[in-house]
């Protein structure tokens, strides 16, 4: 918990603005779900409305600008405060673009043909919930500014990346045998890609979350080699 | 708050007007003055008195801001207990948490925008949502703590832009009726696969024209006449299910005697002429009264016998035993000495359809809903199953059921 301001205002700017992200979180949350159970059901009304919800994550990014600005403009905030109005002004990016992962996934539902006998379609469900998973806690680290479960998320990620090696393999091997079936799996692999992504962008999130908290950096991952 | 004063602090008025009167106050406007102060002080003794029987404290007069904070700590600390997680909140900041939504949404959200406990867009439109006359909105959030769980919240207004929320988590609820469709999914696979092979042997005879050869005709016929006995033994165990759900909240009320009826279920596996038994019975003297229903008893004790065959090797003998623990109960142990069954799947044997080698069971005519049976009759009994088994050594199922303590 942080140290009431003797400005009321400031406070409530502040608050304000963490709920902004967090509503941000939750939308970005929802669109992943929804976007991979559109793809797993073929439900082309349900990645419609997904498409048309990413519209707020953009307006809200802009909210945050805009509230972030001024509270720098007027408040000229120091110390943790500062570090928080920062970080909320990358997580706000981040998490649009987690959005923006969300609605290509949703755009593909209608590519992929055939969908009751694709086998790997399978396996993307189980990777899309770890992947949300990580948003979901990323967020709920933001919320209770807890560096520790933050560096937990960035954890993670590895398994995300080596269920994304082993998708890819899976439909490598699966496009050399059905070649009538190229077009659908090169969507799927974007659709596997695109979590992998959003995996990655959870721990940008985490990144954030940890320096807001405790003013350090975490020590650069090592990048993962490429496929 | 009349209770709160006490009746002789109304002396202050008539002294305070005595006084006035002493100090030399003349002329009317005085003596109208005082008169009217002796008139309320009066007034005010007399409405304190007919009240006197309730306890009196010190008079205050309480600032408003401090009797809204009493009276907010006093509603908090009445819902602080509660167990359904309830929130206070305005569309700014949660103003407070209960333990329970502490516990289930973390620590940190008091006094953050609402929007950092309830980050679902669902729970978003909920604050958003326009106060109505009705008071009450709801969702259900699924998500909310973790992925698959299912929250229900339902927004109270407390008054112009404070409303409490409350969270019931309805993850179990949803846990079950998803095991409901599961049941129904397995209970038509396993329906569907003797089905589909009595179809496909039957339209081997029936494409064949009566040209077969009647050794295969009679081993298909008999195929087919397995597999309908295995559904119907199916239809029957599901029928039984079905019916014990439908009861199991009320107990039985019948009295039966235990020992005879563990001996005659145990004669009905007696073995045909000139083979060895192969379930041996160990009982005392003493009877032993319980409240059951005779028919279902007689089923657990049947599928657990049933069971102990079925699994061990056909030279083993089974070992059925009737004993009284020293805490009133009547124990039943069916024990075999067969392969025993790994540590992992015990907790699993009691579920329906659960096999801890599918093959076997259908080969030995399973329906995989005999312990399933067992376990939802012996809890109508209010009594105790429990399975212990060791690899290699074998398997003892124990029933433990009240015995009836007879009322002088």
């Amino acid at each position: 918990m942080m140290a009431e301001h003797t400005v009321k205002a400031f406070d409530a700017e502040i608050t304000s603005l963490r709920g902004l992200i967090a509503e941000m979180g939750g939308l970005a949350e929802m669109a992943i779900n929804e976007s991979i159970q559109a793809l797993a059901k073929g439900s082309l009304s349900m990645a419609e409305a997904v498409i048309a919800r990413d519209a707020r994550l953009d307006k809200l990014e802009a909210e945050v600008d805009r509230l972030a600005i001024r509270i720098i403009a007027l408040r000229a905030p120091v110390a943790d405060d500062l570090r928080e109005v920062i970080a909320a002004l990358k997580i706000a990016g981040i998490l649009e673009r987690i959005g923006d992962y969300a609605k290509n996934i949703a755009k593909r539902v209608s590519r992929i043909e055939e969908r009751t006998r694709f086998e790997p379609l399978t396996l993307i469900p189980a990777m899309a919930e770890m992947a949300a998973d990580m948003v979901h806690d990323v967020m709920t680290a933001y919320a209770a500014r807890d560096a520790a479960l933050a560096v937990e998320v960035i954890e993670r990620d590895a398994k995300v990346d080596a269920f994304y090696d082993s998708i890819f393999r899976n439909m490598v091997s699966f496009m050399v045998e059905n070649p009538s079936t190229i077009t659908s799996a090169a969507h799927l692999l974007f659709v596997a890609r695109n979590i992998e992504r959003i995996g990655d962008h959870a721990t940008n999130v985490a990144e954030q979350v940890y320096f807001a908290a405790t003013a350090e950096y975490l020590a650069d991952r090592t990048e993962r080699p490429m496929n | 708050m009349r209770e709160s004063l006490s009746p002789w602090s109304s002396l202050i008025l008539p002294l305070v007007a005595l006084l006035l009167l002493w100090t030399g106050g003349t002329g009317f406007i005085m003596l109208a003055i005082t008169a009217l102060l002796w008139g309320l002080s009066l007034f005010f003794l007399w409405w304190r008195l007919t009240d006197v029987q309730e306890p009196a404290s010190v008079e205050r007069k309480p600032n408003p801001a401090e009797q809204e904070r009493a009276l907010r700590h006093a509603i908090e600390s009445a819902l602080e207990p509660v167990a359904s997680a309830l929130l206070i909140t305005t569309r700014q900041r949660i103003l407070f948490a209960n333990a329970a939504a502490r516990e289930a949404l973390g620590g940190h959200i008091v006094g953050q925008d609402p929007r950092i406990a309830l980050r679902h867009p669902d729970a978003f439109n909920l604050l958003e949502a326009p106060e109505s006359d009705q008071g009450a909105v709801s969702a259900t959030i699924p998500g909310l703590t973790r992925s698959g769980s299912l929250w229900q919240l339902t927004r109270y207004t407390v008054a112009q832009g404070q409303w409490i929320i409350e969270a019931k988590d309805r993850t179990s609820e949803a846990d079950i009726s998803r095991a409901h469709t599961d049941f129904v999914a397995n209970a038509s696979h396993e329906l569907r696969t003797p089905l589909s092979s009595i179809i496909g042997y039957v339209e081997t005879l029936a494409d064949a024209e009566g040209a077969m050869e009647p050794a295969i005709t009679n081993r298909f016929l008999g195929t087919v006449l397995r597999e309908a006995k295995r559904m119907q033994s199916l239809l029957i165990d599901l029928m039984s299910l079905s019916q014990l759900e439908a009861e199991k909240h009320d107990a039985p009320t019948a009295e039966i005697e235990l020992g005879a009826l563990i001996a005659r279920v145990v004669a009905e596996f007696a073995p045909p002429p000139g083979c060895a038994a192969r379930v041996e019975l160990e009982r005392g003297e003493t009877p032993f009264p319980v409240t059951g229903d005779v028919k279902q008893i007689e089923q657990v004790v049947r599928n657990l016998i049933d069971n102990a065959l079925k699994y061990a090797d056909a030279d083993k003998l089974v070992s059925v035993a009737l004993t009284a623990d020293a805490r009133g109960m009547a124990k039943l142990t069916v024990q075999d000495r067969g392969p025993g069954i790994a540590a992992d799947h015990l907790p699993h044997l009691t579920r329906r359809f659960y096999r801890t080698d599918p093959g076997r069971s259908r080969a030995a005519g399973g329906t995989g809903l005999g312990l399933a049976i067992v376990k939802h009759i012996v809890e109508r009994h209010r009594g105790k199953l429990d399975i212990a088994s060791t690899v290699g050594v074998g398997t003892t199922v124990t029933i433990a059921l009240p015995i009836l303590v007879k009322k002088a």
